[in-house]
């Protein structure tokens, strides 16, 4: 570990600070319908969107009426985007000639993108044409991400309101996340990363031959203009198989730094955003704090432990940190640094190899999404699963002062408390019963990349990630028919199981009554309570996993100390 | 007759941990181990399944020759961490039990002397129907209960309030309903039957501290449904353990399991959570208030607005005379002998407090006149007054009426003093003028006498965040000085049942829950709007009905020990509740080492306790996590106690001992069990 | 809701859902990526088609990727795991746990390997040069890397080790900003500026 590990951290969360209240207050704005700087070039196109979709804006949706949208939404997506990958060889923009999708890849990647994960059993490099990348998986990351932005606000509307047991308009809301959040930043994003050396071509490969006379075939595409969105969105499928560590997709300190910022800058805002809806920005910046100091910690034991290396080379007589699987102008401060944000988020792109980590910095990424991806959060995803615990952590703390728990002055009751219990089995049930299914077929052992407990770790962090819709792996972990299948499922279900639970929650908050603070209410924004919260949310999720992980990383590292290799 | 009454006495503060009480719990704690009662309790059945399970593996080792002694051993404390569960919730219900033990015996079939058309019959009390007449006389016990029509009696009321001095029952007014069960001490009533039997108070009561129509409250099924769902992710984690031990080479036992599951569920929360409320329940009946519902007294610890009535709550009863202020060129003396002989027929209070003050004045000195004529204080004069023959007539009211009276008298004066009147007013106190003739003598003022320590109990609602409200019919003016000197937030002055109401209704509306008490019929309306609303038991019926609580003692001032156990009852649930899951963590640490030890020798790092051996590992946290069970009993009756601080701390400390506390206790916990199984070479 | 409700509600929904696809395909499918591809053409066209870089004409290489080094008188990259090594169609780490066997085993024959090509190198072996990178298509080592090697490109080249290093120093990338990422050398670059300096025998 050194100064500059620290200061990348440092300085990297102070960007996120600056960014989080003008972009949040902004988001509010734009979800409001207020004016904003992007409303002349974009009313617009915002209003032919709703003439040729026929949708009404003023009207405001039930939450029941909401999540139908997002369903319907959802639904048509998945099936377009199965449909493109299974025709591609026939359509336009495909200059490397790359066949069709089997069925059950074209599945596996149709919920992947469908559901914001990401997860990637394939090689974009060789398997995607350019419009099945265009118009197919960055389209999704685009709309899946909006769509994760859209839930935020109506769960932050529900349980702000007070006034309206609406939660607003679904296709309002998707409309203008897309226009007014991701399009901008997208454009400007994109550009800066083209300055660094992204591609963003139509052409088809070009061959090169090496000074040395080695032939090598330089990939490329429209790189950037999905790079950007597929950070901010916090998809995280890379354009080629490396992700994020392959030069292409990121090639300077500067498009990493770029690249992490846009990761954490929407999840961030939206803390503001919901202090603005809540009248308290307090609330927001409570979440903020807790956010921060989880991944803080994450982060610390990452780059302590890959600092610390692998004594397993260490004996071979070569020192210095862990750089297996890792680029070296990242080195191991921004690759860990790369790794906590991409999990702390739902985003899943990858700067180093996961799976090459040392075991405790391999469980930080792990634990991170195991948490629930709450730190700053999938774009929506994050901010709407940081409220789910926060019902938790008022109900027990609200019994510990004596009142019926209120969070915002309204009252958790029974309902609220169902729902967000609903939600929390959502990541046990669908992490730790397909990983034990996984360990009894053979079907589920026989791609693992490494034995042992790593293997086992393998097979662990496939479906939390998948679960989470993280879509981060440890990449040992190769693709068949029988992942393809489940993993589908999983990635299903861990989206809209949660995804339900949570809007409904709102739903039965929205237009409840604020109580009046008291000295007998306690303060949602101080220290105790954000103290109390980050402990809900490790007890919650270290009770949940310790002992899968305590046969994974934890022993893999404990083994690891004893010399021992598989 | 003395000991007779005193064997009627309603028995009130019984130990919680008496004898009878307990070894009735013992026997009630096995009873309870049938499944049907278990079910109710998700995490204690699923605790029950698995003592059940762990039992059958015993008699197969002992066919099979497999570690039976182990699996005994954890069968036998599943059994018990069952049990004591059990145990916990018998005794919470014992006290209870035994009063309603003793009230059925109160409840004996009594006769009853029917009046219908004029002509008594004797009848059993079960024939009373609502709407019947009987007649009661002395030394009998009231068949039915009802309201006085007729008459007034002093009734001896101990056999359901526990209090021995007798209190006076009379038609008409706030003070009419009496209760089946009770016995008239002096005089004849007639009783208007209001109950069917069955329905009477003393079956409501007998019901309720029994507890057998016990409903879980909403909070209660919140916080199961939190610890269900806990459960169920508990199921999940330590299922899916079994095959992952399958991928790594060693396979578990059900046994162990079924062992580490039930430390990780959260038994302690789970096996005291009813007893919990039934404890917080039966406090509330200590302080000799009747709640209807548990989520009567739930509500009341979430209580934002409480609303007093002035009078007899804040103020002592009655307003008292303090100053005599003399009109310009008027001697006090002549003021105090006016004022003496105004007041010496008014039987009122203030008219009596009036006599006591001019007395000071030697105003007794000239004697009483022989034949002075009383005149009476009506409300369309709005004064009082006398007539001596062969003086002027001399009258006391408000400022207003007097002054017009001593124009018509001709006074010249009838304008003085309004600056004094203004001053009193302001100053929270009532003016009266006093006249003779046609001559303006002075001033008397009137004052509301504080109750004493009021302010440090408002003090103290304030920082439990209740803002009270005082209610009151005086002026604004009036009002608002004596709020200031009580030390209440705000007040409703001139109120009337529909100012009162739209109080509640606007409170409400803000998102605050409202309490008040109240004992008139015209309260009933506000009683029953209010989310809690405590009727007092000398109160009438009407008043009762609308209430969700009735205080025997009719104490208007209890309301603040009741919202006190309703935050402690949830405090209890909270603390317990984050204990139990912050345990939960050294169980880990004691059981998962021992569970891969022989495949992963490296992960005895993990072993931080240094147990011994994997058995008694696994064994110690097994006992630690029944024995704490038992640990707790006396903290989930007795209440986690409250202190007035405001939330935030509160919510620190208790995060603090039972957060942290929880964390750490159990490491100490088990490695002492474990060190005393290795030193008794019990594994 | 009731069901009839349910049903013209989900209908709505999907009517809507389907002509919504449609359109926002067109907007952020096609027009944005393609509008995107103009704008960086005109600004940074170098950048937008893959920094390639020509030798008398002819591509050799892209700036960004690394290449296979085997030649001694050529600074080497790092072990790749991509295809055969450093092949941008399949790119990749290793993904071996650091508990593998496989891993210790390859890297010890890896360090082997360098001992054999670099006799007279006396400085320690860096961490990077027997790790496989995550991309298999790593373009930079460290400056460690380079300097390890300096005496084995020297003896190549005839050159002495200290022109060498000398080189290596004023091709050493700092961290940007003089804080974010890891001082590196770009290989490629690196080679090009040995070969300019002194033409290959």
């Amino acid at each position: 570990m050194n100064l500059f590990g620290w200061a990348q951290a440092v300085i990297f969360l102070l960007l996120v600070l600056l960014v989080t209240r003008p972009l949040g207050a902004y988001m509010a704005r734009v979800f409001e319908g207020e004016r904003t700087w992007f409303q002349p070039v974009f009313a617009p196109l915002e209003r032919a969107f709703y003439r040729l979709c026929r949708i009404d804006p003023a009207t405001e949706m039930s939450a029941a009426s909401y999540l139908l949208a997002t369903l319907a939404f959802s639904l048509i997506g998945l099936v377009y985007l199965y449909a493109l990958l299974r025709t591609q060889k026939w359509l336009p923009l495909n200059p490397q000639h790359f066949d069709n999708l089997p069925a059950d890849s074209a599945w596996n990647v149709a919920v992947s993108f469908m559901t914001n994960t990401n997860w990637q059993f394939y090689s974009g490099e060789s398997t995607m044409s350019y419009l099945s990348q265009i118009a197919g998986l960055a389209w999704h990351n685009f709309v899946s991400a909006a769509v994760g932005i859209t839930i935020a606000i109506a769960v932050i509307r529900g349980v702000t309101r007070t006034d309206r047991t609406t939660v607003g308009n679904f296709w309002v809301d998707v409309t203008r996340a897309t226009l007014y959040v991701l399009l901008p930043i997208s454009i400007a994003g994109c550009l800066l990363l083209v300055s660094q050396g992204i591609p963003q071509n139509f052409h088809a490969y070009q061959d090169v031959v090496s000074i040395e006379g080695f032939r090598q075939t330089i990939t490329g595409g429209p790189m950037a203009s999905q790079e950007v969105i597929k950070e901010l969105g916090t998809n995280g499928g890379g354009f080629v198989n490396a992700n994020s560590a392959s030069p292409n997709e990121n090639p300077t300190p500067l498009s990493n730094l770029l690249e992490m910022f846009l990761i954490f800058c929407i999840g961030a805002g939206l803390t503001y955003t919901y202090g603005r809806y809540a009248k308290d920005q307090r609330q927001g910046w409570a979440l903020f704090v807790a956010m921060a100091i989880l991944f803080a910690a994450g982060f610390t034991v990452a780059y302590a432990s890959e600092s610390a290396g692998n004594p397993l080379v260490h004996a071979l007589g070569v020192s210095g940190g862990n750089m297996e699987g890792k680029e070296c102008r990242f080195g191991v401060a921004a690759s860990s640094l790369f790794a906590a944000v991409t999990t702390d988020t739902s985003c899943g792109a990858v700067n180093a190899m996961h799976d090459s980590f040392t075991p405790l910095g391999g469980l930080v990424p792990l634990a991170n999404m195991q948490l629930g991806e709450i730190v700053y959060g999938g774009v929506g995803t994050g901010l709407y699963g940081m409220i789910l615990f926060v019902v938790l952590t008022v109900f027990i703390a609200g019994l510990m002062v004596g009142r019926t728990p209120e969070y915002l002055g309204k009252k958790i009751e029974r309902s609220h408390v169902q729902y967000a219990i609903l939600a929390a089995l959502v990541l046990p049930v669908f992490a730790l019963i397909p990983t034990a299914i996984s360990v009894l077929v053979p079907a589920g052992t026989a791609t693992l990349g490494n034995a042992g407990a790593h293997g086992f770790s393998e097979l662990l962090y496939g479906f939390t990630s998948t679960t989470e819709n993280n879509g981060s792996a440890f990449a040992g972990l190769g693709g068949n028919t029988y992942f393809n299948i489940l993993m589908g499922v999983v990635m299903l279900c861990g989206r809209f199981l949660f995804l339900i639970p949570a809007v409904l929650l709102a739903g039965s908050l929205a237009g409840k009554p604020r109580a009046p603070v008291t000295s007998g209410t306690f303060q949602t924004h101080s220290p105790v309570f954000v103290g109390l919260l980050i402990g809900v949310i490790i007890i919650v999720g270290a009770l949940t996993f310790f002992p899968a992980d305590a046969l994974g990383p934890i022993v893999e590292h404990l083994q690891m100390l004893h010399g021992k290799s598989f | 007759m003395i000991s007779e009454r005193r064997l009627d006495r309603r028995p009130k503060a019984r130990s919680l941990f008496d004898r009878a009480i307990l070894s009735r719990a013992v026997i009630d704690a096995f009873r309870k181990l049938d499944p049907r009662w278990q079910f109710r309790n998700p995490v204690m059945f699923v605790c029950e399944i698995g003592a059940l399970v762990t039992l059958l593996f015993f008699l197969r080792d002992l066919r099979t020759h497999g570690p039976a002694g182990f699996d005994f051993a954890i069968s036998v404390w599943l059994w018990f961490t069952v049990l004591f569960a059990n145990f916990a919730e018998a005794v919470a219900e014992g006290r209870g039990k035994a009063q309603a033990d003793f009230l059925r015996r109160t409840k004996s079939d009594t006769k009853a002397r029917r009046v219908v058309a004029g002509r008594e019959e004797v009848i059993s009390s079960t024939e009373l129907r609502k709407g019947d007449v009987f007649r009661v006389d002395a030394g009998e016990l009231i068949a039915a209960d009802g309201d006085v029509i007729a008459g007034a009696a002093t009734v001896d009321e101990s056999a359901i309030t526990g209090e021995s001095a007798p209190v006076i029952r009379e038609a008409g007014g706030d003070r009419s309903s009496v209760t089946g069960g009770t016995r008239v001490l002096s005089d004849s009533i007639l009783v208007q039957v209001t109950a069917n039997p069955g329905e009477a108070f003393l079956d409501r009561m007998i019901s309720l501290v029994e507890g057998a129509k016990r409903q879980k409250t909403p909070n209660e099924i919140a916080l199961s449904i939190l610890i269900s769902g806990l459960t169920i992710i508990f199921l999940i984690a330590v299922a899916t353990l079994s095959p992952y031990s399958i991928y790594a080479h060693t396979a578990q036992s059900v046994t162990v399991l079924i062992a580490l599951l039930v430390c990780l569920i959260p038994t302690t929360i789970g096996g005291l959570l009813s007893a919990i409320g039934i404890a917080g329940m039966d406090r509330v009946l200590q302080r000799n208030v009747l709640a209807m519902s548990g989520r009567a007294v739930e509500a009341s610890g979430d209580v934002d607005t409480l609303l007093l009535d002035k009078t007899g709550t804040i103020t002592l009863g009655n307003r008292q005379a303090t100053e005599f202020l003399p009109a310009p060129g008027i001697r006090i003396e002549d003021v105090a002998r006016a004022a003496y002989l105004s007041s010496l027929s008014d039987e009122t209070p203030e008219g009596r407090s009036i006599v006591v003050l001019s007395e000071q004045y030697g105003a007794a000195q000239g004697g009483k006149p022989a034949d002075a004529t009383f005149v009476p204080f009506s409300a369309y004069t709005r004064m009082s007054g006398v007539d001596v023959p062969g003086a002027a007539p001399i009258r006391k009211g408000a400022p207003d009426s007097i002054r017009t009276w001593a124009r018509e008298q001709g006074a010249a004066n009838a304008d003085v003093l309004s600056a004094e009147v203004d001053r009193i007013a302001r100053a929270g106190g009532t003016p009266l003028l006093l006249a003779q003739g046609g001559t303006i003598l002075g001033a008397i003022q009137l004052k509301d006498i504080l109750k004493p320590a009021m302010q440090q109990r408002f003090d103290r609602l304030r920082k439990m965040g209740i803002r009270t409200i005082m209610i009151t019919g005086d002026n604004p003016l009036t009002a608002a000085t004596i709020a200031r000197e009580s030390g209440v937030d705000d007040f409703l002055a001139e109120a009337t049942p529909e100012t009162k109401m739209a109080l509640i209704r606007r409170e409400q509306e803000s998102g605050r829950l409202v309490a008040m008490t109240g004992d008139g019929t015209n309260d009933a309306p506000a009683l029953a709007q209010a989310d809690v609303g405590v009727a007092m038991n000398s109160g009438t019926q009407a008043a009762k009905e609308a209430a969700n609580m009735v205080d025997l003692d009719s104490d208007p001032t209890k309301l603040i020990e009741i919202v006190e156990i309703g935050k402690q009852l949830l405090m209890t649930r909270g603390a317990l509740t984050t204990f139990s899951i912050a345990n939960d963590v050294a169980k880990y640490f004691a059981i998962l080492p021992a569970m891969f030890r022989l495949a992963y020798p490296e992960i005895d790092a993990l072993n931080v306790m240094h147990l011994s051996t994997a058995q008694s590992a696994i064994l110690s946290a097994v006992i630690f996590n029944a024995l704490i069970i038992i640990a707790l009993i006396p903290l989930a009756l007795r209440g986690v106690k409250y202190r007035p601080v405001g939330a935030n701390i509160v919510l620190r400390d208790n995060v603090l001992w039972y957060g942290i506390g929880g964390v750490i206790v159990p490491f100490i916990g088990i490695k002492l069990i474990d060190a005393l199984l290795t030193a008794l070479h019990l594994t | 809701m009731n069901a009839i409700d349910l049903k013209d509600n989900t209908l709505r929904h999907l009517r809507i859902a389907l002509v919504y696809t449609i359109v926002s395909v067109i907007a952020f499918g096609l027009v944005y990526p393609f509008l995107m591809t103009g704008m960086a053409m005109l600004i940074f066209p170098r950048q937008a088609n893959g920094s390639i870089v020509f030798i008398g004409g002819k591509p050799i290489a892209s700036a960004l990727i690394g290449q296979l080094w085997t030649k001694p008188q050529y600074f080497h990259g790092r072990p790749s795991a991509a295809g055969k090594g450093y092949d941008p169609t399949s790119t990749g780490g290793t993904n071996l746990a650091p508990t593998s066997k496989k891993l210790v085993d390859t890297t010890r024959q890896t360090i082997a390997a360098l001992r054999k090509e670099n006799p007279d190198a006396t400085l320690p072996i860096p961490m990077d040069l027997v790790t496989s990178s995550g991309s298999g298509i790593d373009p930079d080592i460290s400056p460690e890397a380079a300097h390890y090697q300096a005496p084995r490109v020297a003896r190549a080249r005839g050159m002495t080790t200290a022109s060498v290093d000398a080189l290596i120093d004023r091709h050493v990338q700092p961290r940007t900003f003089g804080m974010f990422g890891e001082p590196r050398v770009n290989v490629l670059e690196l080679n090009l500026a040995l070969d300019a300096q002194k033409p290959r025998t």
